[in-house]
């Protein structure tokens, strides 16, 4: 699909109107009633999971989403831990540094490929283009065997340095890039900037959506990681909240409520995000695969 | 700086082109080229991550080829996609289709629908592992006695353990599927579908004959996207069967799982190494088939 559709496509799906007249053709309401039921079950499982977590344990297995008597002992107990706090900082840290020098370079990159005429170019473009096919399980015990070697294992570096740059996010800046006419570039390098300040002043803020589209979708990722984080961190100080979550659940085997309760904290940060920006995450997402 | 000047306005672009490049290039070869010829190197080698490492030539490929629970966990990858990509793309669509003729608080159903695509899988599975649990536990099962019907073992039976497993995973990607099918359809030409109209023809045969050939890049992107995915599960497995990792009786262990556990527990990095290019292998093929068959109709 070429640029222009893409965008149009992402921007009508988000114009999509929405009204407040409920239907009256009966095949509508039937329609209406059907994807509402299936809206309700696909949310279950988030509203039991908030719902387990302000219940006391005697009450945890009842089929009511509405406690009897609500309670939030069991998020005390959980904060009270200290180490949650810890994991979601680290986490928090992780995600966005990843997400700000993967923006950062994708985007340089995807430009100097897009904008740039020199030898070479094609090649490059080819050779970061293949790096998509190779899954990140197979560079995974090369990754663990340099942080061995040259002491990552257990820092914030040997987390985050395998996702400082993303073939993907290039990809995806290049077409991005393909939209900004070269007349303006032109016009700049005309008023004497160099070229890093025409990229950076000129050209990055003509891409915004492309950019918050890109740092959406990476930023995700980062903070969902599971197995990088779970390999190259031993020490409990340094987990990422998924592989936090884990140690702490297999702790409390059969406590399910507390179990809940952590899974809750991991994900209510995520939920405030959502509702707040919304209408941007889907758009973003949208874009951003719809690009992939 | 006046070697610099001197260039002319195309040379200081090339000049400029490589210092932006520069780190860039140093990133992707040492931090994906050189660990992928590594790992491929290593698939020869046998090193148990402290001594030095030796030639194995062709060994690891071999003891795969004999391993019994290699070719279970072969399998059981396959049924991950096989179930998987199915299952989600058509419910994906079936909402998609019917979101998108949709109204009355439509922006408000898109956000339901795509909540869980925002959540952490390792939270997920272990709600979703709650659910499964048996009688007075698990929600299903309570939800299953209260109105008669026996209990269903879900985490611990070989052969309902794979597809329990598999479901937090496509509930969770529904999301995505969903939006994307919904941004193809946006794209397709309305007056597509008013010459449809006037022409007289079926609600059916504009899905069968307009829509779906125009979504089959929309289409094609989620098949592969989606496999690829199915095909290395791994959090949901992990934090479902962390009493039995892979179980029972490895019924539910996928590929990346084997591989996490025969370098992080039994430390064979060469045999590991080995399971890692079979992954690669795995996952080129099928795209590349997918890419042929789904191309070409």
């Amino acid at each position: 699909m070429s640029d222009t559709q893409i965008r149009t496509s992402a921007d009508a799906l988000m114009r999509q109107s929405t009204t407040y007249k409920p239907p009256r053709d009966p095949v509508q309401i039937i329609r209406w009633t059907l994807l509402f039921m299936g809206a309700v079950v696909m949310v279950m499982p988030i509203v039991y999971m908030l719902s387990a977590s302000v219940k006391y344990p005697h009450e945890m297995f009842d089929l009511n989403i509405i406690p009897r008597e609500p309670t939030f002992e069991n998020y005390l107990y959980v904060l009270a831990d200290g180490r949650f706090i810890k994991w979601f900082v680290n986490s928090l840290i992780i995600a966005i540094v990843t997400t700000m020098s993967a923006v950062f370079f994708d985007a340089l990159v995807g430009y100097t490929l897009c904008k740039f005429r020199f030898r070479g170019r094609y090649l490059i473009f080819i050779a970061i283009l293949s790096t998509l096919m190779i899954p990140t399980e197979m560079l995974i015990l090369p990754w663990y065997m340099m942080s061995l070697h040259f002491g990552w294992l257990d820092t914030y570096w040997g987390i985050m340095f395998p996702g400082l740059m993303t073939a993907f996010g290039t990809f995806l800046m290049k077409q991005f890039f393909e939209t900004v006419p070269d007349d303006f570039l032109e016009a700049a390098r005309i008023d004497g900037l160099n070229e890093f300040q025409i990229w950076w002043s000129v050209a990055m803020p003509l891409v915004t959506p492309a950019l918050s589209a890109l740092a959406i979708f990476i930023f995700l990722g980062n903070w969902t990681a599971f197995i990088w984080p779970l390999i190259v961190t031993t020490d409990q100080a340094l987990y990422t909240l998924p592989v936090g979550l884990t140690t702490f659940s297999v702790e409390q085997s059969v406590q399910w409520e507390l179990i809940m309760t952590g899974a809750a904290l991991a994900t209510i940060p995520t939920l405030i995000v959502f509702l707040v920006f919304q209408r941007y995450i889907i758009r973003g997402v949208a874009m951003a695969g719809l690009k992939g | 700086m006046n070697l610099y000047s001197r260039l002319s306005i195309e040379r200081k672009r090339t000049v400029w082109a490589w210092a932006f490049l520069a780190v860039p290039i140093f990133f992707y070869v040492v931090i994906r080229f050189y660990p992928t010829a590594d790992a491929m190197v290593l698939s020869f080698q046998n090193w148990n991550l402290l001594g030095a490492r030796s030639w194995a030539g062709l060994d690891n490929y071999v003891r795969l080829w004999g391993d019994p629970v290699f070719w279970k966990v072969f399998r059981n990858t396959f049924m991950y996609l096989i179930l998987g990509t199915p299952i989600s793309l058509v419910i994906s669509f079936v909402i998609a289709y019917n979101l998108d003729k949709t109204r009355f608080l439509h922006g408000t159903l898109r956000a339901l629908y795509f909540l869980p695509f925002l959540t952490t899988a390792v939270a997920m599975a272990w709600v979703w592992r709650w659910f499964y649990q048996p009688v007075p536990i698990g929600l299903f099962n309570n939800i299953l006695s209260s109105v008669g019907i026996g209990q269903v073992r879900f985490l611990n039976s070989t052969s309902n353990a794979l597809p329990s497993i598999l479901a937090p995973a496509i509930w969770a990607g529904l999301g995505f599927q969903i939006i994307i099918f919904m941004a193809g359809l946006r794209a397709i030409p309305v007056s597509y579908y008013e010459a449809a109209r006037i022409d007289g023809v079926s609600n059916w045969t504009i899905l069968r004959e307009i829509t779906l050939p125009l979504l089959k890049p929309t289409i094609v992107f989620l098949v592969v996207f989606s496999s690829i995915g199915f095909l290395r599960i791994f959090d949901q497995v992990f934090n479902m069967t962390t009493n039995d990792p892979g179980g029972p009786l490895n019924s539910t262990m996928p590929l990346v799982m084997m591989i996490y556990q025969t370098a992080f527990s039994s430390y064979s990095m060469g045999y590991a190494a080995a399971q890692t290019v079979v992954l690669f292998t795995v996952l080129l093929v099928v795209s590349l088939i997918q890419l042929r068959i789904l191309r070409d109709r």
